[in-house]
């Protein structure tokens, strides 16, 4: 323990004294999670809608009144043929092609059924998504408009109606902020962790200086405590920053208590700290544990869930994400920042990170070599 | 002088797949001595000497240092050596008495006798005015001279010197081996690789390793009678000229 | 031309030698491409709903069974009362809840109106909105057929058709995305630390004295970055073609054009970089800080541009991959032709040559 102590009090006094790596570690992520929220606004507001209208009748018109003053969707031109319809879908200039066919009205007058077509692009799947949900809904809107106004045409006027009630808890304002800038602190965090710890043990190979640590008597869970407590305290330094830039910069206060967010913190960053430390025992310079850094922290962010639901995803991917500590960090950051989560809620998550984090760290331990 | 050995090998080996870096080592090392471990580069001198500090598991064979089996009782060892290699091994963005302190900490040693130990080195090294300054920011000669005291610096029974004055001129190499004599006289080991055939002439006995085993091993006097010329530089070349392994 | 040979060969030699980082320039492409490619997905799909039956009649089983055959949904629980869902929802598993009050299809066959609550976990807003209105659709449609009962009722049908993507997977936009950011990757960071390590190892000096161009030096330093980014670029169109189904359905002349003029754009700024790096380290942290995050961002595959507030806007213009990522999806996604690309192609050209010019200067000016 008393070795733990000088060990300890020199990766301090080291990390302390490199002011340019302090500045990068601190700085960069913050300017980020202030800036990046800004740019990961993934809110669908305008939906570029090409009306292509053959039928010109009352009933189209009127449609075309109700799809436009929704707030939903701009207009963004009448086209006169499918093909030129087509054109500003491909041209970027509408998401989505609403084509009402010739006959549409007198189709509903005569057999109440008026037949619509609607192409959407589908490349931006979110776009997509979102803009044939919202078209859907004023679809409905407009099928019980019929229903209530137009008596002459309904042949049952006491058609039954069901009334959707809607509510959206947690978010009631949709702010797309609440759930983004948990998870880009999140990420920030899992580079960072990872690729700090894996480059300080590999720098000490290079430099030499490792040798002299391996003919100590140290040891070799000592000398791995003595790299994860540092970066430890630095990355709970750097979570701490994270959330009060989240609450000064977006106002967000977490509703869960603090204390299963730090909880939380600390098993993550233990399990990620292990993962770097492992790559560091299997690479020689500094430019191989780079790589290998950059190559799982490319697959832990975008795959945990920051950009697309983790639940679309195909089964064998769910459960190979199961393995990333990133996405269950992710999880509880969000459900007890929005939704006031406790330890309970969270356990599962909380001890598969765990799970990993001793599975990784004792493999660093084992392969981490004093002797050759 | 006091003759208890405190290193022992019998047939220590090294293989790497099918080569054999240290072929059958069998030589004792006795307390107090100043052991020079000679060879050209590639025969096999850092195999034997990162084996003998347990940084290296050897292939066959046995070897005991301070008593303890390289084998199984590789952390009793480490508790009782020195050890300072070619690449230069203190942490150049800690200062010259923080060194001090961490490799003192890590070996057990007490706050107060870090202390103590380190205003002693300082005055001995007259580095009192650089004690706050950054290894990196220090001539390298001083650097040098530093890195065996922190060697040193728990009081071991013997300490291991791989290449210890490679890249260093003639002063500063005179007032090193100062500080090795030192550390015989208060009964400190000294195991050094060197291929400085003068420096070969102040140790007490050297061997002289050739494609990965020991050609001879004497005191210098007797070697060079033994082979009748007047300096160790003729004493190696008669030995390594047969050599298959090149350098490196 | 043969000093620029003998240079060349030299480069792709210190290459080939480091099996270590060759095989991670290819391993990372392919396997990201194939993970990205298979597991990101933007579709709503199986998302888990809770049940509040207060009524528990046939008219609120029709309805729950309608929502539990929909693909995007799947019924994960049935909870007692409308004060567990919070639990439910912090838990995390379940997006939406669906509440039935007492007497619902009672009310709605003396009253004719009925209400249903749908509660979405709206911290994740996107979600949140899809999930809603696809359980009004479900619920609309059942209202039409019990209408349907009763005589035919007037209504507009629509029929829905997803262009390009049928079935909404992520990789159509992500994998123009992940060529952008690979191609830009590897060569910005392997031109500026191949240069930067020949300094540190001092042997750029050595280069430097000999009677050489430092055109040539410089020339054969981009030579083997190019030729592995093609291969790469080659390895992820043959993969997204064969794993992906994602062919190139435009001119791949044009594609491998426009590709050129982007990694000479990456390999520019790579040199830039290697002009004011010192050590590797940093060339690396430069690279990977500096290109990876904004070339991420503001290249729109992960987010709409259009969203972003104008100073970001403006900065994309800049961003090479902005441009490459745009011409991708128009010409091996849609198949169009150099008539919808002109624009970005040339943008991207002059982006090329300017940087490269820039580059070779600058390198000249600090060596003298």
């Amino acid at each position: 323990m008393r070795t733990l102590f000088f060990l300890l009090e020199k990766e301090f006094r080291q990390l302390l004294r490199n002011r340019q790596l302090i500045r990068i570690l601190f700085i960069a992520p913050m300017i980020q999670l202030i800036l990046l929220p800004l740019a990961a606004d993934y809110s669908v507001k305008n939906v570029n809608i090409a009306v292509l209208d053959q039928d010109h009748s009352p009933t189209s018109t009127k449609m075309i009144e109700k799809i436009k003053s929704s707030g939903r969707f701009r207009l963004t031109g009448y086209a006169d043929t499918y093909k030129q319809a087509l054109a500003m879908v491909e041209q970027d200039k509408a998401d989505l092609v609403l084509q009402i066919p010739l006959h549409f009205e007198r189709d509903m007058t005569r057999e109440n059924v008026g037949k619509l077509y609607i192409a959407i692009n589908a490349i931006e799947g979110t776009k997509a998504n979102l803009g044939g949900a919202y078209l859907s809904s004023i679809l409905n809107d407009f099928n019980e408009d019929i229903v209530t106004e137009s008596g002459p045409i309904n042949p049952s006027p006491n058609a039954p109606q069901i009334t959707v009630v809607s509510s959206n808890w947690y978010n009631p304002h949709l702010n797309y902020n609440l759930y983004m800038v948990p998870a880009i602190l999140v990420t920030l965090l899992t580079s960072i962790a990872s690729m700090q710890s894996a480059f300080n043990i590999v720098q000490e190979k290079e430099k030499g200086t490792i040798e002299q640590i391996n003919v100590t008597p140290i040891r070799k869970y000592i000398f791995i405590l003595g790299k994860l407590i540092p970066f430890l305290v630095l990355g709970l330094l750097l979570f701490s920053m994270g959330l009060v830039i989240a609450r000064a910069f977006y106002g967000i206060i977490p509703l869960g208590s603090l204390w299963v967010l730090y909880g939380s913190a600390t098993v993550f960053l233990f399990s990620m700290l292990g993962l770097g430390l492992l790559l560091a025992t299997y690479s020689a310079t500094q430019q191989q544990a780079m790589s290998l850094a950059f190559f799982f922290i490319n697959i832990f962010n975008l795959l945990s869930g920051v950009f697309t639901a983790v639940d679309s995803m195909p089964n064998w991917a769910k459960t190979l994400v199961e393995t990333f500590p990133t996405s269950h960090f992710i999880k509880i950051m969000r459900s007890v920042v929005l939704k006031g989560s406790d330890f309970h809620d969270t356990a599962y998550h909380l001890g598969a990170m765990a799970l990993i984090g001793l599975v990784l760290n004792t493999w660093a331990v084992l392969n981490y070599r004093k002797t050759a | 002088m006091n003759t208890e050995a405190v290193i022992v090998t019998d047939k220590l080996t090294k293989r790497f797949g099918p080569f054999i870096a240290c072929n059958e080592l069998t030589f004792q090392v006795d307390k107090g001595e100043i052991f020079g471990f000679l060879g050209a580069n590639g025969a096999g001198k850092t195999t034997a000497m990162r084996m003998l500090c347990g940084l290296l598991n050897p292939s066959s064979g046995k070897a005991t240092v301070a008593g303890f089996d390289v084998y199984t009782q590789a952390n009793r060892i480490k508790q009782r050596i020195g050890y300072m290699s070619q690449r230069f091994s203190l942490y150049d963005d800690l200062t010259v008495s923080e060194n001090i302190r961490f490799f003192g900490g890590i070996y057990g040693m007490s706050i107060s006798d870090i202390k103590k130990k380190t205003s002693a080195l300082l005055s001995e090294l007259q580095l009192e005015k650089e004690a706050k300054t950054l290894v990196r920011d220090i001539p390298p000669g001083w650097k040098q001279k530093l890195a065996f005291s922190v060697s040193i610096v728990h009081g071991p029974d013997i300490v291991f010197l791989d290449e210890p004055t490679g890249g260093v001129d003639p002063v500063t190499r005179r007032q090193f081996w100062d500080l090795i004599y030192e550390a015989a006289d208060k009964g400190v080991t000294v195991f050094v690789t060197t291929h400085y055939m003068d420096e070969a002439e102040y140790c007490n006995r050297v061997s002289i390793m050739v494609d990965g085993v020991i050609a001879d091993l004497d005191a210098p006097a007797r070697l060079k009678t033994k082979y009748q010329v007047s300096s160790m530089e003729e004493v190696f070349y008669a030995l390594a000229r047969n050599a298959v392994r090149k350098a490196d | 031309m043969k000093q620029l040979l003998v240079f060349i060969r030299k480069e792709f030699l210190h290459v080939f030698r480091d099996r270590k980082t060759l095989l991670m320039l290819f391993g990372l492409p392919i396997a990201q491409i194939v993970l990205f490619g298979f597991a990101l997905s933007n579709e709503v799909k199986d998302s888990k709903i809770a049940v509040v039956d207060y009524s528990k009649d046939i008219m609120t089983r029709q309805i729950i069974n309608k929502v539990g055959a929909n693909p995007y949904f799947e019924i994960e629980s049935n909870l007692k009362s409308a004060t567990d869902i919070d639990a439910a929802f912090r838990k995390g598993n379940i997006k939406v809840a669906l509440v039935f009050p007492d007497n619902f299809s009672t009310d709605l066959i003396h009253t004719g109106t009925a209400t249903v609550q749908v509660i979405a976990d709206g911290s994740d807003p996107n979600l949140a909105t899809t999930v809603t209105n696809y359980i009004s659709t479900v619920i609309a449609d059942y209202t039409a057929s019990l209408s349907l009962q009763e005589g035919h009722p007037v209504q507009v049908q629509p029929e829905i058709q997803m262009l390009y993507n049928p079935d909404l997977r992520g990789a159509p936009n992500f994998i123009p995305g992940v060529m952008a950011l690979v191609l830009m990757l590897v060569c910005t960071m392997m031109t500026s630390v191949s240069i930067v390590r020949e300094k540190e190892l001092g042997t750029m000096e050595i280069l430097l004295v000999s009677p050489f161009n430092t055109t040539y030096i410089i020339l054969s330093k981009l030579a083997p970055n190019l030729l592995i980014s093609l291969v790469n670029l080659f390895i992820i169109l043959v993969l997204s073609d064969l794993f992906l189904d994602l062919p190139v359905k435009g001119s791949i002349v044009l594609l491998v054009f426009c590709s050129i003029l982007f990694i000479l754009t990456c390999l520019s700024i790579g040199l830039l970089l290697s002009i004011s790096a010192k050590t590797q380290q940093a060339a690396m942290m430069g690279s990977l800080m500096g290109m990876m995050l904004p070339t991420m961002l503001l290249t729109g595959f992960l987010f709409p541009i259009e969203n972003m507030p104008l100073p970001l806007r403006l900065l994309s213009n800049l961003v090479p991959s902005r441009w490459y990522f745009i011409i991708v999806k128009q010409v091996m996604l849609k198949g169009l032709g150099i008539g919808a690309v002109w624009k970005e192609t040339l943008i991207l050209a002059v982006m090329a040559f300017g940087l490269f010019a820039i580059s070779l200067r600058n390198f000249k000016i600090r060596l003298q």
